[in-house]
């Protein structure tokens, strides 16, 4: 896996202005994305997931501010410093997203031919016959049923899977090097998620297409993800390969995230792990950890200070929490998931 | 469960609307009983009807055929103060966090609610039972004077729960409480619903679309599809047990949250979509889906039928070849 | 490892548990606010609708005490003082029977206000009701009354005004007001129908009727409050309305009978003598175009303020 970054978010920083104060959605996030990989950032809803891909496709209006910091490189190029208009050549382009709720993003006026139709338009100079074959040509790839049908459509007459593999073909006509996806699957019946996912799955041998995926459903993180972030209250608290923050998670949240999920191959317990309290309000985020105030190990120091990042074994898996400081190692012994 | 009283039943009850292409059977002849101090879980995807089915117990739809029984008596049966009682007796928790509760009412009028419409506490009374409902759901005095946009999707949930729960119910329908939450959230909703039945003796129908939640705090499954029971079985053997095409497809497409297992799994991947409740075909309401269906599955639908103890299935093909996995 | 934090001095507790109660994992981080505080600040952003609060309430206290200061009263003649120019004697000057203006336009916009404030709730009182019962029980009921008020608004409120003051009488403010009402419900009844119908399917009001609410309670409790933040537009919006066709109908004969000043009877007086004592007819004009600006304006700032798209 010697492939190189294709895209670098470093130290990002993103806060909204309300009339109560600037809501800290992100507070200095790094993350990366390699060739032909699928990234998957965990978290809750309000923990700045979206807001951080949001920020890095140019979703988020730039000019009252909203980024306060931090890099997006994109094959060495810095996507913040770039204008609206320059950004417009990458969006839907080389960068493009799929959202959660597919019936409000299509337009219901035009037929969904037409909206796969007009990313292609826009940023080749194809004509509509070509453009039209090429939609024809992606509808196949994603195996949608009668795609010469279907083009003629309106949205309100699809399936709720349907609309979700049209936003899909949207976004792959232009034949991207990164699709962003934002919660692909939550709004959607299982069965059809489990269409989506191997959908999408199948686009990275087909396309050569890197996913960062979006959810906080940690059996699609588990069906689809190769590399998992996981972010709580604007940071990210713990990385590493899908198997390690599965199998040897190192952070509490992480426990409580997995702990919380019951698994259809386990057997019913009778209390299921659930993590207390709600999360911070990010108008005023606490001191020290964020996660503290609902973390069942919280020493005295997680008040005060922040936690380094730490290291383990295996390579690029990292935590972000004091338990795993070699003085609290040393005072306290290794602490363990409680529920194991 | 032969010892058991029964509380509400179900027989046979069809609930439809009309709607401009047709008449849409959202429920399509349902039978279930819901024992004392049990929770079933309805399970189901969009627009199979669970929260129709829900409604209709809740006397907010009138079945257009069949009774809903509740401790033996026709709920439509009900004449004047009975139909207010009624209310005492079975409450709803809902899906929505954010649309369930007033926005303009602060915290302890929305928990007071039912005790003001009942006229059951008064005064400092009043006030002591809403605080005393808040505690039991997690909350304290402090939140009483907030409004509803001031706290996250939990808590929000928490306090639908605490509403429902003032009229000290006997039984609770719950549609899909837990599916707008966060996992985290999740998890503390499902315990606390599950402390407050050992504590109070509630029974519950919880209706959901997610299988492994549900698991964990159902005795008993009830698999929903197109307005009719596929198959009802224990929590415990339905992972383990399942006959209908539907119910296996379900379980199948159910992400596991460990990618080792994820990756060598096979999945069943049923194609196509849930097809419209609106002028139903004959024969059974999966055969378009299912990949074992045969002629008998197009003409005639299947009835629910005791396959095991306990277990009913509604399938033809059920039972007639092993169809156990694992 | 981490190279910075390697060289920290640890305090002898750090690592130490954290106890439960310095958890506080349920805390409301945001200050309170309400749903009417959080419009105030928004309302308060638009300068337009600010300052036209700011001259409206000025003019309700001029309608107040104006009369008062003057010194005169609004129906004693002085024919020694006819057709005077405003001045230091009389601040409006005085009409052709000498009666003071300034004392005449503030007891005129006694009249005015009132007459439009309860020609405007009242029926919004009414309209809301109608409307709530229509909203809520649909069906039949709605299709009723809906065709009732159809029926209604189709026969031009002219010929009722002037139908209704045949039978009660002309002249006084009460009958003024009683048809205005009769005739002006119609209109909210119907919007408040619409936004009803909205918020009936909410989950929030399906909660009440499983708590085994009346259809009174919902709709008193939870429906109409939840309407009234949209209505209360439209009700500061149908004031310069109701103000104007106070001065309407007295303009034609129909409103209050003299010597009582309203601005609609101060323009008619005054639109004899216009050419001479322009004066006259433009101030009581002036105050209805800046009431009916003001309510307008005010009505703009809180529709702003209330749009749920603007508030976040």
């Amino acid at each position: 896996m010697e492939n190189r970054k294709l895209l670098e978010v470093k130290d990002l920083v993103v806060h909204f202005d309300t009339f109560q104060g600037a809501v800290q959605a992100v507070r200095g996030v790094s993350w990366y994305l390699k060739e032909k990989e699928t990234v998957a950032i965990v978290g809750e809803s309000g923990c700045g997931k979206t807001v951080s891909i949001q920020t890095v496709i140019g979703l988020n209006p730039r000019k009252n501010g909203s980024v306060r910091g931090g890099e997006v490189l994109f094959e060495g190029k810095d996507l913040l410093a770039l204008t609206q208009k320059e950004m417009r050549e990458y969006q839907g382009n080389q960068l493009s997203i799929i959202f959660q709720d597919p019936f409000t993003f299509l337009n219901p006026t035009m037929t969904v031919g037409e909206q796969i139709m007009e990313p292609y338009l826009l940023h080749s100079r194809a004509s509509r016959q070509e453009a039209r074959a090429r939609a024809l040509e992606i509808l196949r790839l994603i195996s949608l049923p009668n795609p010469e049908e279907t083009m003629k459509r309106y949205p309100h007459q699809l399936s709720g899977g349907m609309r979700q593999r049209v936003m899909v073909a949207m976004a792959l006509i232009c034949d991207p090097k990164i699709l962003f996806a934002d919660e692909p699957t939550t709004a959607l019946d299982v069965t059809i998620q489990a269409q989506i996912m191997e959908l999408m799955n199948g686009l990275k041998e087909k396309l050569n297409t890197s996913i960062v995926l979006i959810t906080h459903d940690m059996g699609v993180v588990a069906n689809m993800a190769e590399r998992i972030y996981v972010m709580y209250a604007g940071k990210i608290v713990e990385h590493g390969d899908a198997e390690t923050v599965f199998h040897h998670p190192k952070h509490p949240y992480t426990w409580g995230l997995l702990g919380s999920v019951p698994r259809l191959d386990e057997r019913i317990q009778s209390e299921l792990y659930s993590i207390p309290g709600t999360p911070p309000d990010l108008i005023a985020p606490p001191k020290g950890c964020a996660f503290a105030a609902r973390c069942r190990y919280a020493k005295q120091i997680c008040r005060k200070c922040e936690p380094p990042r730490i290291g383990f074994e295996e390579p690029e898996h990292y935590a972000y929490c004091w338990l795993n400081h070699p003085e609290c190692i040393r005072r306290n012994g290794v602490t363990v998931r409680e529920e194991e | 469960m032969a010892n058991q009283v029964p509380l509400l039943e179900l027989k046979h009850v069809k609930t439809s609307f009309k709607v401009p292409q047709g008449v849409l059977k959202a429920v399509n002849g349902v039978s279930l009983t819901i024992y004392k101090g049990e929770t079933v879980g309805l399970v189901g995807e969009s627009g199979c009807g669970k929260s129709t089915l829900g409604k209709t117990i809740l006397r907010l739809y009138r079945p257009d055929e069949g009774q809903v029984l509740y401790e033996g008596r026709d709920i439509w049966s009900y004449r004047g103060r009975e139909k207010k009682q009624y209310t005492r007796k079975v409450q709803m928790i809902f899906q929505d966090p954010y649309a369930c509760l007033d926005p303009l009412s602060v915290v302890s009028d929305i928990v007071a609610e039912g005790l003001r419409i009942h006229r059951m506490y008064e005064g400092q009374a009043l006030e002591d039972r809403v605080t005393e409902l808040l505690q039991m759901v997690g909350l304290g005095r402090e939140h009483a004077s907030r409004f509803p946009h001031e706290f996250s999707g939990g808590q929000r949930q928490r306090i639908g729960i605490a509403r429902a729960l003032s009229l000290e119910p006997e039984l609770i329908v719950c549609d899909e409480p837990i599916s707008a939450l966060d996992v985290s959230i999740q998890a503390q909703v499902v315990n606390l619903l599950k402390k407050l039945q050992k504590e109070m003796g509630l029974s519950y129908l919880f209706i959901t679309h997610d299988l492994s939640m549900v698991r964990q705090i159902s005795n008993r499954i009830a698999v929903m599809y197109l307005g009719s029971l596929v198959e009802i079985a224990d929590s415990e053997d339905i992972y383990l047990k399942h006959y209908h095409p539907y119910t296996k497809a379900l379980l199948s497409a159910i992400p596991i949250a460990d990618p080792a297992v994820e990756r060598s799994r096979r999945r069943i991947l049923l194609g196509g979509d849930v097809p419209s409740p609106v002028n139903l075909p004959k024969g059974c309401s999966f055969c378009g889906r299912c990949p074992d269906a045969c002629d008998q599955c197009r003409r005639e639908a299947p009835q629910l039928r005791e396959i095991e103890p306990g277990h009913f299935v509604a399938c033809h093909l059920a039972g007639a070849k092993k169809t156990v996995q694992k | 490892m981490n190279k910075k934090n390697d060289s920290i001095k640890f305090a002898p507790d750090d690592f130490a548990p954290l106890p439960d109660s310095e958890k506080n994992g349920e805390q409301l981080a945001r200050k309170k606010t309400s749903y009417w505080r959080d419009v105030w600040r928004n309302f308060r952003k638009n300068k337009a609708a600010m300052a036209s609060l700011v001259l409206m309430a000025l003019m309700v206290l001029l309608v107040l005490a104006g009369p008062e200061i003057s010194g005169y009263n609004y129906y004693s003649n002085d024919y020694s003082a006819v057709n005077q120019l405003p001045g230091h004697a009389h601040w409006f000057g005085t009409d052709s029977l000498g009666r003071d203006l300034w004392t005449r336009v503030w007891a005129g916009g006694r009249v005015s206000l009132l007459i439009a404030i309860l020609a405007t709730l009242i029926p919004e009182l009414i309209g809301m009701v109608v409307g709530g019962i229509s909203g809520y029980f649909g069906g039949k009921v709605d299709m009723v009354i809906m065709r009732a008020i159809d029926v209604l608004m189709g026969i031009p409120s002219l010929i009722y005004m002037i139908l209704l003051m045949i039978v009660l009488g002309s002249g006084n403010i009460a009958t003024l007001v009683i048809a205005m009402s009769i005739t002006g419900w119609m209109g909210s009844a119907r919007s408040t129908r619409g936004l009803i119908l909205q918020l009936k399917t909410r989950e929030f009001v399906t909660a009440s009727e499983t708590l085994g609410a009346s259809p009174a309670w919902v709709i008193a409790r939870r429906l109409i409050p939840n309407t009234l933040g949209i209505r209360v537009v439209g009700i500061t919006m149908s004031l310069p309305s109701a103000i104007f066709y106070e001065a309407f109908l007295s303009y034609i004969g129909l409103g209050v009978t003299p010597p009582t000043p309203s601005w609609g009877q101060l323009v008619k007086a005054a639109g004899e003598v216009f050419r001479y004592y322009p004066y006259q007819f433009l101030i009581p004009c002036a105050c209805v175009a800046l009431t009916m600006l003001c309510f307008n304006l005010i009505g703009d700032g809180l529709r702003d303020a209330l749009d749920p798209r603007l508030r976040s």
